[in-house]
């Protein structure tokens, strides 16, 4: 029956059905819901560490916990529901939330992003929000990986990276919600498990956050038809990806975005009219799963009626209407009064919908079809699987000492950074995706004339409010530590925000794992997770939301462990952002943060082949200092242009900033660098934490420097015309390179 | 300048989705716009506006050409009503999938609607998506639609499309467009010099960098970049310090109200 279930659960399922055999649409019901996807059973069970603790629920001690301790008076709803949802202005509030389609994304790139990004509006949808701008972070084995070196059932890199793209762009594009902000990464760690991770933002007034289903209300499915596309997506998402898996090709969804679009444009005007008591998306386990959380969390129970369910093919089995994860559907409880004008604004935009059953006081799920009972079941039954014990093995890094001998040639070392596939511009992607639609982006996901980087993207989602969202993102799976790495990330995160001017940064987690029955794993796992408490306390930054796909194995091993941290703040007036292009000659450039010697993890090491070292290490009251006070120094309007330090340290944030400018330039003196580090190259290179590069307006330095007094920090350089970057090293030796070496290493042209 | 003296309709389908910033750059300049949907326009009468926008999106998918689909069934319903509209002189204004729309349909670059087509928007030569800033040129300031612009001026305004390379059936198609200056907007260098083809100035390969056109009468415009998202300065790519109060695209809807006040 392809159920994915553990034998422990079968037995005790038999021993629950001791009175009367299950029905196969039961069996079925059980399965998606108990799944990993759907029930994150690891995330909430209970793990071993061999230290002798025993942890109850990751996601309660780690990133609830956090969360609950910041206690923020913004965060509107956590947790809850398809969505985090925090306060905006004018009586508005932010709606945000990030998935992976990673697994439907490997078996056909195409329809497994584009139904990611499909599956993650409708999560918005789902909290009645309006989707306003879209995020796609994407990691892929690197391109020119050869074919030889692929076993059976792994698709090449190019193929998937090709198909992503494009699925991406296909259904942002076609649903007019701007593609606003992401990375991609290449890394043999992704050749067998590509990661594509969607994230939607969203804007909904606070009063239209309506989630009150009540007794008799009907039970209304609107959108696409249910076909037998996407028959068990959650429990093909916690098999290995083997050479079988091309057969299950039908776990994989048909994206049609403009269904989608009507779909929306509905749901808003039912929402903005107070015609419905509740919302949900169908996404794992479909009806089922929409069904069942609806009665559940209302503490009522529903009654459907399969015979009404439309669908794509008329033969399909009761259990495959019931699990169908076909896209485009959302599930609504409308009181009866409401009906008619609901099937109306439906029937206006296009839109089909039916009404498929009714919540009831019973607190079970009953689904009927031709007059007979087919599952009949306790929605507390359903609601509490057996939980899961875990065994973790906390990771012992060993240390390893770097033997590398000091280049003379830096600007090529430099060069050659920029060029690397996971560093150099991502033009030829993000031209694809419509990221201007709506006409609310104000700091584009590439900047400017010369198609420069962006730290952060800005939209400006009311028309009547210079108020901006700041959507930015922090990933590092590079960083061996995964203490450390999930650190890194989260500073990341806020530190791109900050970049542009973001601030009251809430954060989203989103983790990409291997099996966690392997007690490594789960080892890894829980240090990042320790490292999620720590750093959202410290940095004052609560989560949100999250979401975790483990279980991504292929004949090429696990999946690189892989933490996605999204960072969404707010811009008091868009009209202040910062940018990272150069604004005026001569004006001095400063480097905040401290220069230590961590390289391991970093591209310069990765480029050389070289693992060891210190991983860089988030000292977390210093960073919470620094971005407080380049926040205070953009509100003063002292700082002219600004770009964070992160991949390829100094260098590449450097080049990146010539890059992003006309005819202007930096020099720079690697003398003047805030550190104890005794080589040129690492001060170039080093990924050291909490660093920004800021242009400072050349007639208010004395307040940028009294501002930042007691911080590490440093005048380095400053901004000259005609001049790409000149660097002199620690030797007193020149290095340079123009702004055309520069743009053509990191743009290609 | 009264709000509400000018009626605008938006008209939108499945898949339409620059209806909402395309209505609030409209009612910026003071046309009370109101959006209408293709299943209720039945229901109204185009004269009871002054100004019909078709804008951009991907109407029905666009899975057929670009806005075949909705070409045909705006001939279908509203070819009689829509030929009085062009005959009275009112306005009509095609935005990217509108622009499509308006070809697909006969209406541009034609006068009334031609049964063959002239013109086509086929796949941008780069063969995928663009969404990017381009340089337009106004060869024409004589249309009601580009009035508040100088001949000659360069504007920015950003294209987002996949199917904009403008195309005409033999050159006498072209050399009739010159002829009657039906060529409104071209793509051309930072500099304002041709573009003579150059990508990323023009976009998409159009022929002789064509980027908007009218028809003989000048009161249907189509035009692949889009004007509404350039409205305001802080929509601009780049900017130093502050950002500029307005847009360029803001003049394509000025030119608009000018030329109400002027005629209505």
């Amino acid at each position: 029956m392809g159920l994915s279930m553990s034998l422990e659960r079968m037995r005790y399922l038999k021993n629950y059905f001791r009175d009367r055999p299950p029905t196969d649409v039961e069996l079925q019901m059980i399965a998606q819901t108990w799944s990993e996807h759907c029930f994150h059973n690891v995330f909430k069970g209970d793990v071993l560490v061999d230290d002798g603790r025993l942890i109850n629920s990751i996601l309660k001690t780690y990133i609830m916990g956090a969360t609950r301790e910041l206690n923020k008076d913004w965060c509107v709803s956590v947790f809850e529901d398809n969505a985090g949802i925090i306060d905006f202005e004018n009586g508005y509030a932010i709606a945000a939330k990030v998935e992976t389609h990673n697994h439907p994304s490997a078996v056909e790139p195409f329809g497994g992003a584009a139904t990611g990004v499909g599956g993650v509006i409708r999560d918005i949808l789902g909290v009645w929000g309006e989707p306003v701008a879209l995020t796609d972070v994407l990691c892929f084995g690197p391109l020119e990986t050869s074919y030889e070196k692929l076993p059976p059932g792994v698709k090449h890199p190019r193929y998937i990276y090709r198909g992503v793209v494009a699925g991406i762009g296909s259904y942002g594009n076609n649903m007019g919600v701007p593609t606003v902000s992401g990375a991609i990464i290449f890394d043999e760690g992704y050749t067998g498990n590509v990661v594509v991770y969607c994230g939607c933002i969203g804007i909904l007034p606070k009063h239209a956050y309506v989630r009150d289903t009540r007794r008799n209300d009907l039970a209304v499915l609107a959108g696409g038809r249910t076909g037998r596309d996407g028959i068990h997506g959650v429990t093909f998402a916690s098999a290995e990806l083997t050479e079988e898996a091309e057969e299950l090709r039908s776990a994989v969804q048909i994206p049609n975005p403009i269904v989608e679009e009507r779909l929306r444009r509905a749901i808003l005007r039912i929402r903005d009219e107070r015609l419905a008591t509740g919302i949900t998306d169908l996404g794992g386990g479909g009806l089922s799963c929409a069904a069942g959380e609806m009665a559940h969390r209302s503490s009522l129970g529903v009654d459907i009626n399969l015979d009404a369910v439309p669908l794509k093919a008329p033969d399909m089995a009761p259990w495959e209407i019931w699990v169908s994860e076909s896209q485009e559907r959302m599930l609504l409880s409308v009181p009866e009064e409401n009906l008619e004008r609901v099937l109306q604004i439906f029937g206006e935009e296009d839109v089909e919908a039916s009404v498929v059953g009714r919540f009831v006081e019973t607190g079970r799920v009953r689904v009927f079809t031709r007059n007979r009972v087919v599952c009949n079941l306790d929605l507390n039954f359903l609601f509490t699987p057996p939980r899961v014990t875990r065994r973790a093995r906390i990771p012992v890094l060993p240390p390893a000492s770097v033997d590398l001998e000091e280049p003379r040639d830096l600007a090529g070392e430099l060069l050659k950074l920029l060029s690397d596939p996971s560093i150099r511009s991502k033009e030829d992607v993000i031209r694809t995706y419509d990221h201007e639609v709506r006409g609310c982006t104000v700091v584009k996901p590439i900047h400017g004339d010369e198609a420069g980087p962006s730290d952060a993207a800005v939209i400006k989602p009311l028309k009547d409010s210079w108020m901006g969202v700041v959507i930015s993102c922090g990933i590092n799976p590079f960083y061996p530590d995964p203490y450390w790495m999930a650190a890194a990330s989260i500073e990341e995160a806020l530190r791109n925000n900050a970049a542009v001017g973001g601030r009251r940064i809430a954060i989203l987690d989103n983790f990409v794992w291997g099996s966690p029955e392997d007690e490594d794993n789960m080892g890894r796992l829980l240090r990042a997770a320790e490292a999620c408490y720590d750093f959202s306390r410290a940095l004052d930054a609560p989560f949100i939301s999250g979401k975790d796909s483990l279980y991504n194995e292929s004949p090429l091993g696990s999946v690189r462990p892989t933490l996605l941290v999204t960072g969404v703040g707010i811009m008091p007036d868009v009209r202040n952002v910062v940018s990272p292009s150069l604004k005026e000659e001569g004006s001095p450039v400063y480097l905040i943060g401290l220069t230590r010697g961590e390289l391991r993890g970093s591209a310069y090491l990765r480029l050389k082949r070289v693992d060891g070292g210190e991983v860089p290490k988030v000292d977390a009251k210093l960073s919470k200092s620094i971005i407080d006070t380049l926040i205070r120094a953009v509100d003063e309007k002292l700082v002219l242009s600004c770009h964070d330090l992160s991949e390829g340290g100094l260098g590449v944030a450097a080049a990146e900033m010539v890059a992003a400018s006309k005819n202007l330039g930096i020099a720079l003196d690697t003398r003047r660098v805030p550190s104890s580090v005794c080589r040129s190259d690492y001060l170039l290179f080093s990924e050291s934490a909490s660093r920004f590069l800021v242009e400072v307006d050349k007639n208010r330095w004395r307040r940028f420097e009294a501002l930042f007094s007691g911080l590490p920090f440093s005048r380095i350089g400053e901004v000259a015309r005609g001049l790409g970057l000149r660097v002199t090293d620690l030797n007193n030796v020149v290095h340079e390179l123009s702004g055309v070496e520069i743009k053509k290493a990191w743009r290609g042209y | 300048m009264g709000l509400g003296r000018f009626k605008a309709c938006v008209l939108r389908t499945g898949g339409t989705n620059c209806d909402l910033e395309t209505r609030i750059a409209l009612e910026e300049v003071g046309v009370k716009a109101e959006i209408v949907h293709m299943n209720q326009v039945e229901k109204k009468s185009l004269l009871d506006y002054h100004l019909v926008v078709i804008p951009g999106g991907f109407s029905y998918g666009d899975y057929v050409r670009a806005g075949a689909v909705w070409g045909k069934r705006v001939l279908a319903r509203l070819r009689l009503e829509l030929e009085r509209f062009i005959e009275e002189d009112r306005l009509l204004l095609g935005i990217c999938n509108g622009f499509q729309v308006l070809v697909e349909a006969g209406i541009l670059p034609g006068d009334g609607v031609s049964e063959t087509p002239l013109v086509a928007l086929a796949n941008n030569s780069s063969a995928r998506y663009e969404c990017r800033w381009v340089w337009l040129r106004v060869e024409n300031n004589e249309t009601p639609f580009t009035t508040a612009m100088k001949r000659g001026e360069v504007l920015r305004i950003p294209v987002g499309h996949a199917e904009g390379r403008f195309l005409t059936s033999s050159e006498k198609a072209l050399e009739n467009l010159k002829k009657n200056r039906q060529v409104v907007f071209r793509y051309v260098l930072p500099s304002g010099d041709e573009a003579n083809g150059l990508y990323p100035y023009n976009p998409n390969g159009s022929t002789y960098d064509i980027a908007g056109i009218c028809n003989a009468r000048r009161n249907v415009m189509g035009m692949m970049p889009h004007p509404e998202r350039a409205f305001y300065g802080w929509q601009l790519p780049e900017w130093s310090r502050e950002p500029p109060e307005q847009g360029d695209g803001r003049k394509v809807f000025e030119s608009i109200i000018n030329y109400f006040e002027k005629h209505w």
